[in-house]
């Protein structure tokens, strides 16, 4: 996959994070996924479709989640219920939203959101598609960031 | 001011009530798709603003702004695109379909104050 489609998922991330969290996150080093390979407790997805299909994920430890979502909303919340899935869907939202503007040349449409919760799932990917996930680390955890692309 | 907030998660309308609740605006209706939110705001006019998100389940955003301004009632009402994506045609689409403004998300309460015109 060209990294010219991974660039602007980790600029909208960050971007995301410093305006609706006040963090500054940091951005690791970008890996191929080998599959299967297990992501984090709680998983939004978008899916991607257009001039390329496929998903971008934003994963996170169970704490981390809700550290990010209580902060994003200005209330504690402690458990794994409607409020952490709305929140963790809304961010994988508006990181896909912005990351879209950089790729305007793919004609790209995203899906609603869906989130996925599980210690250790496994999201698969079709056949033919590439996936590179980029980690980052942030003050309220570690969480990363998958982008499954397979383009025409 | 009195404003409506149609967006499918619960979390960004709270996040947008508690700024505008920063802002000294206390009256606000919420509804958590288009449809919802056209049925709300016929229930409850006048509305002198709609804060709009795009992508929603049972009635999107652009499909609703095209409804609202079909009808003569709701002529006067202000109506604020509020969706993450930003692409030029994405804004023009609003824009013709007559939207007052478009706002991308995320934005902070200074650019949600400079948009709502306080």
């Amino acid at each position: 996959m060209d990294v010219a489609y991974i660039n602007p998922f980790i600029v909208s991330t960050v971007h995301t994070f410093k305006t609706m969290l006040s963090e500054d996150v940091t951005v690791g080093k970008p890996a191929v996924k080998a599959l299967p390979f297990p992501t984090y407790d709680v998983s939004g997805i978008i899916g991607l479709s257009g001039d390329a299909q496929g998903s971008i994920t934003m994963s996170f430890p169970k704490l981390t989640a809700l550290k990010v979502v209580s902060k994003m909303m200005g209330m504690s919340i402690k458990v794994i219920g409607p409020e952490l899935t709305d929140g963790i869907g809304e961010i994988a939202n508006i990181v896909a939203g912005n990351a879209k503007q950089h790729l305007s040349n793919c004609n790209l449409s995203i899906s609603l959101p869906n989130v996925v919760v599980g210690r250790s799932h496994v999201i698969s990917a079709p056949s033919g598609s590439a996936s590179i996930v980029v980690p980052f680390q942030s003050s309220l955890g570690d969480f990363a960031v998958e982008v499954t692309l397979k383009t025409k | 001011m009195k404003l409506l907030l149609v967006d499918d998660s619960a979390t960004m309308r709270r996040i947008q009530r508690t700024q505008l609740n920063s802002l000294g605006i206390q009256d606000i209706l919420e509804a958590g798709d288009g449809l919802d939110g056209y049925h709300v705001l016929s229930e409850n006019m006048p509305v002198d603003l709609v804060l709009l998100d795009w992508n929603m389940p049972v009635m999107d955003g652009l499909t609703l702004l095209r409804k609202l301004r079909a009808d003569a009632r709701f002529a006067s009402v202000k109506i604020i695109m509020c969706t993450s994506e930003s692409e030029k045609s994405r804004v023009i689409d609003a824009l013709k379909a007559g939207a007052s403004n478009y706002l991308v998300k995320p934005f902070s309460p200074e650019a949600l104050k400079e948009k709502l015109g306080l």
